[in-house]
């Protein structure tokens, strides 16, 4: 296992490098340049500045440059916000940013297997289909439509939560359910499939001669042995919520990475630019990693060997 | 007669399917002794595994019994609660499945697997009910059992794992194991192993057995009684030298016919012509008719009842009654009736008397009502 998780590690090492790399040259190929207002400032003026942040090298220098830097987990400084460092720019939101991702996971996760469970159980009944009806909807509802609804029903019609802002817990319900909700109708669904077949299987019927109650043979036996799929889903799952809270941080107002992230492209700002990808890449390896570890610990089929 | 652990009287079931009713099973009747072992012969779709999984109460939901009871300790196995029902499995009535690959939860120890019953019925501790299952595993024969009470499913043999299933049919000492098919899944040098454990261990145990085959091969080496099925009904039922040497339906000849013997010479591979009737609209009369060359006229319009040959020996063939013409029985049959008339004399004279009697009588030996 230790073995195992080391070589993982060297080879995210490596993908980060790579898309270090891509990103790099693609954030270069942008149209605009970091300059708020080049357009009132000399060619000497502009020079100067470009000369003072390294801009007027060759870009294959600029690259060695920033990737020699990052090695060496120097970020540079921001151009937009004078003298500040990237890395503590980051430090500074990746909290929220990370407590939303995190508690959306768990909520839409947790409560996709058991709606899913329960909707297995009771298959082919009322509650089935109207669950599937739920988790339809809400696949294809988008989440900031959602957002937007929870913002105007519950925040402001019932005034039951705080409608945006970051101030305590209470500001994290809203943009967690509406960020979870995805995660939670992709979960419910596969786990509806996925007990259903599973409680057709011999080792289902096997329990059941054993005397098991219905609710001791999901518990022991059909739960976990329908998780096992589910986990290869979350990492897919998990890209979805970074990229989904950019959307949510800002309908929210929430101070997250996420709008910091959409303002760097636009001002191009490309120290953050770097900085806030390289962190985004690092949270969804971390996640695959942590994924294909669980699988293990759930299957014992695929432990993995040292 | 020994004491009786389980009658079945007269169990008809039924599947509602969406092209309409599929009878299973129509009037079966038959009881089982304590320390009996009764095998159910019968090809796919003869209702030999619908007629077990209905004494475990574990029929599909789209199933239902027609009429009839199952008797467990005086009481009807069909009315009792899903409460009741599960306080009987895996404690009193316990089932080895056939394959044993799938019948394991690949996600759970298999120790725990084996313990699991004990901690549901018998409100043992998990350390008791562990030690337990360490001595179900020496008993059922895995070796060094000690080192593998954690190991999983997938870490053990095809044998092993069937080893493992009987462990967990065995562990809470129930009154009736059911068999379904427990070798067919195996290769024949395993098959003979786990024959000889059921065996040995119902011989310990004094538990009564129902083996469910398609073998009967397998049926010779463990049966005390044999009951042959066709279309969801008993065609004949007797001791295992009876229908072994003594058949008297054509299915049964049938059957002994296609299995190769080490007599065998012909270098044919015999077989029942024709395939097994379809359940959603059944034929009128025997439904063997159709595959059946010694079928009479007869047997297009009613249904044979039960002829009565030895207090053991019922065969529902028309052949059996007084008007039918003396048909000769396949070259194997009558070879096999030699060898049984050599050791029973009275055999043939039996048969020239067998009477026609009722389900009921013919099959549990209860008075008719």
């Amino acid at each position: 296992m230790f073995k195992y998780v080391m070589k993982r590690l060297g080879i995210i090492v490596f993908t980060l490098i790579l898309i270090i790399s891509a990103t790099f040259f693609l954030m270069k190929l942008m149209p605009g340049s970091p300059l708020a207002n080049a357009e009132r400032l000399s060619g000497d003026q502009q020079r100067l500045i470009e000369a003072q942040y390294g801009l007027d090298k060759p870009l294959l220098v600029q690259y060695w440059n920033y990737l020699v830097n990052a090695l060496h987990l120097d970020f540079g400084t921001s151009f937009q916000f004078q003298g500040q460092p990237v890395s503590t720019l980051i430090a500074q939101r990746i909290g929220p940013s990370a407590q939303l991702g995190i508690q959306a996971i768990v909520f839409g996760v947790i409560a996709g297997i058991g709606l899913g469970a329960a909707a297995a159980v009771r298959r082919n009944t009322k509650t089935d289909t109207a669950l599937s009806i739920l988790a339809v909807l809400g696949i294809s509802v988008p989440s900031f439509v959602v957002a937007a609804l929870l913002q105007y029903y519950i925040g402001l019609k019932l005034d039951w939560l705080p409608i945006a802002g970051w101030e305590g817990f209470a500001y994290t319900i809203l943009p967690t359910i509406a960020l979870g909700l995805q995660p939670l109708a992709i979960s419910a669904r596969f786990i509806r499939t996925e007990m259903v077949e599973v409680m057709g299987s011999d080792y289902i019927e096997l329990a059941r001669a054993k005397g098991l109650s219905r609710s001791e043979i999901v518990w022991k036996h059909a739960l976990r042995n329908s998780l096992i799929p589910l986990v290869t889903l979350i990492g897919p799952m998990a890209v979805n919520l970074m990229t989904g809270s950019i959307v949510i941080e800002q309908i929210f107002t929430i101070p997250g990475i996420g709008s910091q992230f959409v303002n760097s492209i636009l001002t191009n700002d490309y120290p953050v630019i770097m900085g806030t990808t390289i962190v985004y890449s690092m949270m969804l390896m971390v996640v695959l990693l942590i994924t294909d570890v669980v699988y293990g610990l759930i299957d014992p089929r695929i432990r993995l060997a040292d | 007669m020994a004491e009786k652990v389980l009658t079945v009287d007269n169990l008809k079931i039924n599947f509602h399917t969406d092209s309409g009713e599929v009878q299973a099973i129509g009037d079966v009747s038959f009881d089982l002794a304590k320390g009996e072992t009764l095998a159910i012969v019968g090809e796919s779709g003869s209702g030999k595994s619908v007629t077990t999984r209905s004494i475990m109460g574990l029929l599909a939901k789209n199933a239902q019994v027609d009429h009839g009871q199952i008797t467990f300790k005086g009481q009807n196995i069909l009315d009792l609660s899903e409460k009741q029902l599960q306080d009987l499995r895996g404690s009193e009535i316990a089932m080895i499945f056939q394959d044993p690959m799938t019948s394991l939860d690949p996600t759970m120890k298999i120790g725990q697997q084996i313990a699991e019953p004990l901690i549901k019925h018998q409100k043992l501790s998990k350390q008791a009910a562990l030690e337990q299952a360490l001595e179900m595993m020496k008993a059922v024969g895995i070796p060094n059992a000690e080192a593998h009470l954690n190991d999983y499913p997938h870490q053990f043999s095809g044998g092993m794992r069937q080893r493992i299933v009987i462990a967990i049919a065995l562990i809470d000492h129930p009154e009736i194991l059911i068999a379904d098919e427990p070798t067919t899944a195996l290769d024949v040098t395993i098959q003979a192993q786990i024959l000889n454990l059921i065996k040995n261990i119902q011989q310990a145990s004094a538990s009564s057995v129902i083996f469910i085959t398609h073998d009967l091969g397998v049926v010779a080496g463990v049966a005390d009684r044999v009951a042959v099925m066709y279309a969801g009904q008993i065609v004949e039922i007797g001791t295992v030298d009876e229908i072994f040497y003594f058949p008297q339906h054509p299915y049964t000849w049938g059957l002994l016919n296609s299995m190769p013997t080490v007599e065998t010479r012909t270098g044919v591979l015999e077989s029942i012509p024709g395939t097994p009737p379809d359940l959603l609209n059944p034929p009128v009369g025997d439904a063997f008719t159709a595959r059946n060359k010694y079928a009479l006229a007869i047997d297009e319009q009613r249904q044979p009842p039960y002829f009565q040959l030895s207090p053991t020996h019922f065969a529902a063939t028309w052949l059996l009654d007084d008007r039918a013409p003396e048909v000769t029985p396949p070259m194997e049959i009558q070879r096999r009736w030699q060898r049984y008339i050599k050791k029973h004399p009275e055999a043939l004279e039996q048969r020239a008397q067998a009477k026609e009697v009722s389900t009921t009588l013919a099959l549990t030996g209860k008075e008719d009502m």
